[in-house]
């Protein structure tokens, strides 16, 4: 197994600690991990995005071109990469502020509606674990015991206590995600 | 004992693992995209943990000339910058090259010249593996290729500084100064105590006892046939080191017609093309250096008499290339491809630049 | 005299003054009359006395000193032009127990060597350095230093230094006394018996305080160089005075910590 995904949004939504918790998961799992951000000038509040691969065996090249799964959550990142998702593969999207939805028919669409949720939930912190819950009910290529282990290592001890928020963030992703 | 597995960016396995190989100090100026090495050690505090000391210094000049000062005492240390901060080190490289003090460098280099850009590129190949400063000196060159590597190459780069009192540089760049990946990291080591670096660095400047001749370390010697005379050493010295320490990966070269030479970030981009090419019954290999000087010649060579083709690639207008162009003697085609300034090429345009330049190529 | 009555005098009752022990057999490769062979003395006096032989690491520069390591019995470092202090601040770091001097002329501290110069006084390392200034660069033949006075004919300055073109010279000492990070600032001179001793005191001093852990001990001798300036020693002698010491003036700047000037 091989999962090569990318997560893409604003600096600020929790691109990268996602994206370092999907890869954390994956090692407590056991599996080849590599988390791969883009740096420099915009991570300063521009668009970030990250990648990610996930596999039982050794990991090749960090920077890709395709993905089996792209992960949206602004416009611009829609813009730039639906085009990336393999043939078969999944794109998931926030469509909160999407203007021009994914048009994409050799792919399988997903919506998780993470920005409105985590508002009803009352912490827009939580914005990127409602997503990466919708991404793991579609690609559980992680068990949920080692995300929650991948978790305690990605988050600061003192932050423990946030803990069960986020685990109620995944879950509220994998009841929210929907197919289009 | 259970091993210690962690998720770490290759600029922090670095530091953690230069901690653990029981380094005696680190010495550095921050420059991108690099400075987590520094930010690292300075929240670790290694001080608290085996004495190491750590400490920015007002430039890299200073920081190059504090190793100095630090490997002539024979101790095990440490600076890291990246392309800019990189060539205002040479002055201090040549010297301690002159000096034959141990020591250990990384570069994690970015896109130039000048400035530049903070995007990863590997342009520094000729700067790092034919001297950089003035003089006939060499470095020994260890290219990491993965976040196990950076961490894996401090303890290594350490122990050859020391075996050939010589300076070792860590060329490596920005994406595998940046990416994550899981990395095992080592056991520490204890630090050497000073009766320890006595016996084991005879010439080290820790203080004249009046049992033996007083130790000078200096890279001068006005008389040329005495200066001679070292340069013929050194020269000795690293033909020891081309015998001895060349290491590099081959990769799927048993059944393959042609063969892609790169190192660092670039061989893990030729990794995803070789599988792209293979699927499509092209049967191509990887010869990835880990050591960029002492280089893999040989390798390269005996390759030559039974494949087709070789392309270097590289993120940079074609350095290593010379290198392999030396290797292959003409026997057949050799190549180069590779992105400047800080862009990446996909595994897609290797495979395009492999059909193109040597399958199609004459 | 006849050889015996030669004899008769060579007697250690006789003895007046002996090299120290710290200096080795090399004949000095300094002009005669440079101040820089009397510096090496006392510093070597200074080891010997406080009998730190072999806690000692020393630091030439590169300059007319480069060679001091010829001269001195014991670990020395010869450093790029200017990089002393770092590589000191590294040594005095790993190695606290020892004792760290550096020696440096006026081009290789307070020109090419300044970064490291003042930074290394400003985070307060434990060491002593040694500064001579003549004004000139000596070893390549005489040019213009930072600290060469307004007027004063070097090669590189050929009809006297002109402060609108060239630039003032540079009081470095007064300005590394101002960082909190130096304990005590000096400037002495080697060019008289007096003087001589006044400097070893300091020497002593900047060597001692290393075990206070209170900052640099910064050491300056105004000294000549009478090659350079083209006058015979005992002129450049006189001409230092005239000229060098109103505005390099001889005295303590700042003692255990404290401005006294």
């Amino acid at each position: 197994m091989t999962e090569e995904i990318i997560i893409a949004g604003f600096g600020g939504q929790g691109v990268l600690s996602m994206g370092k918790i999907l890869a954390y998961s994956g090692l407590m799992q056991g599996q080849e991990v590599t988390w791969m951000p883009s740096y420099g000038p915009e991570m300063r509040g521009g668009t970030s995005n990250v990648t990610v691969i996930v596999s039982d065996e050794r990991i090749s090249s960090p920077i890709l071109t395709q993905y089996d799964t792209v992960i949206i959550l602004n416009q611009q990142s829609m813009d730039k990469f639906e085009s990336t998702v393999k043939p078969g593969g999944i794109l998931i999207y926030d469509p909160n502020g999407i203007t021009h939805h994914p048009t994409r028919k050799d792919i399988s669409i997903y919506k998780v509606d993470a920005a409105v949720a985590a508002s009803e939930m009352g912490n827009q912190k939580i914005f990127n674990m409602i997503v990466l819950g919708g991404y793991l009910k579609v690609k559980p290529i992680v068990k949920m015991e080692n995300v929650i282990k991948g978790l305690k290592k990605s988050i600061p001890e003192r932050n423990h206590k946030l803990l069960p928020l986020n685990e109620q963030a995944i879950t509220k992703g994998m009841e929210i995600i929907e197919k289009i | 004992m259970e091993k210690e597995v962690k998720l770490m960016k290759g600029n922090e396995a670095i530091a953690e693992a230069v901690i653990r190989a029981g380094a005696d100090g680190y010495f550095g100026y921050p420059i991108t995209p690099q400075s987590e090495v520094i930010e690292y050690l300075m929240a670790e505090q290694p001080w608290e943990r085996t004495g190491m000391v750590v400490l920015q210094a007002e430039s890299e000049v200073a920081a190059i000339n504090m190793v100095y000062g630090g490997a002539a005492c024979g101790k095990r240390v440490m600076t890291s910058s990246s392309s800019p901060g990189i060539s205002l080190k040479q002055e201090g490289l040549t010297y301690i090259a002159g000096a034959e003090l141990p020591c250990l460098v990384m570069n994690c280099v970015r896109g130039g010249p000048g400035l530049g850009t903070i995007q990863p590129a590997q342009s520094d190949y000729f700067q790092t593996t034919k001297g950089g400063g003035h003089g006939d000196y060499r470095l020994i060159v260890l290219a990491p290729a993965s976040v196990q590597e950076m961490s894996d190459f401090a303890e290594l780069g350490f122990d050859l500084a020391f075996k050939y009192r010589n300076p070792v540089m860590i060329l490596t760049d920005g994406i595998i100064g940046q990416m994550m990946e899981k990395v095992e990291l080592k056991p520490q080591k204890a630090r050497k105590t000073q009766e320890e670096i006595i016996k084991e660095c005879p010439w080290a400047t820790v203080g004249k006892p009046t049992t033996r001749e007083r130790n000078i370390i200096t890279s001068l010697d006005l008389v040329a046939a005495n200066q001679e005379k070292f340069n013929i050493k050194l020269q000795a010295k690293y033909k020891e080191i081309q015998e001895k320490e060349v290491r590099y990966e081959a990769i799927k070269c048993d059944d393959a017609d042609y063969i892609l030479v790169a190192y660092g970030c670039s061989a893990r981009l030729c990794m995803k093309a070789i599988d792209l090419l293979r699927a499509n019954g092209i049967k191509v290999g990887l010869i990835r250096p880990i050591t960029l000087f002492p280089f893999p010649s040989k390798i390269l060579f005996e390759l030559a008499n039974r494949v087709k083709g070789f392309l270097a690639v590289e993120l940079s207008a074609g350095q290593m290339v010379e290198d392999v162009e030396l290797a292959v003697k003409n026997k057949v085609i050799v190549k180069h491809f590779g992105r400047m300034g800080g862009m990446i090429p996909s595994p897609e345009e290797i495979v395009e630049a492999l059909e193109q330049k040597i399958i199609g190529g004459k | 005299m006849t050889q015996e009555e030669l004899n008769n005098i060579i007697k250690p009752e006789n003895l007046v003054y002996e090299k120290s022990k710290i200096m080795t057999n090399n004949t000095l490769s300094f002009c005669p009359g440079c101040g820089h062979g009397t510096a090496h003395r006392i510093i070597a006096e200074v080891i010997e006395e406080m009998g730190i032989q072999e806690q000692t690491i020393g630091i030439s520069p590169v300059g007319c000193s480069v060679l001091m390591y010829n001269f001195l019995d014991i670990d020395m470092q010869q450093a790029a032009h200017g990089r002393a202090p770092a590589l000191a601040t590294a040594i005095k770091r790993l190695m606290p127990e020892k004792y760290v001097f550096t020696y440096q002329g006026d081009g290789d501290l307070a020109a090419i060597g300044t970064a490291e110069t003042i930074h290394a006084c400003n985070r307060g390392e434990n060491i002593a350095i040694i500064f001579i200034n003549n004004g000139i660069y000596g070893m390549t033949g005489g040019q213009m230093a930072p600290t060469t006075l307004e007027g004063m004919q070097t090669a590189t300055s050929p009809y006297g230094r002109d402060l609108k073109i060239m630039g003032n010279p540079l009081k470095i000492t007064e300005m590394v006394a101002m960082l909190a990070g130096t304990y005590s600032v000096t400037r002495q001179s080697v060019h008289t018996a007096a003087n001589v001793k006044k400097a070893k005191k300091a020497i002593r001093v900047a060597f001692e305080n290393q075990k206070l852990e209170k900052g640099v001990s910064f050491v300056e001798i105004v000294s000549n160089c009478n090659s350079g300036w083209k006058l015979s020693a005992p002129a450049a002698n006189k001409w230092m005075e005239e000229n060098m010491f109103p505005f390099y003036p001889l005295g303590d700047i700042k003692v255990e910590g404290k401005l006294v000037k």
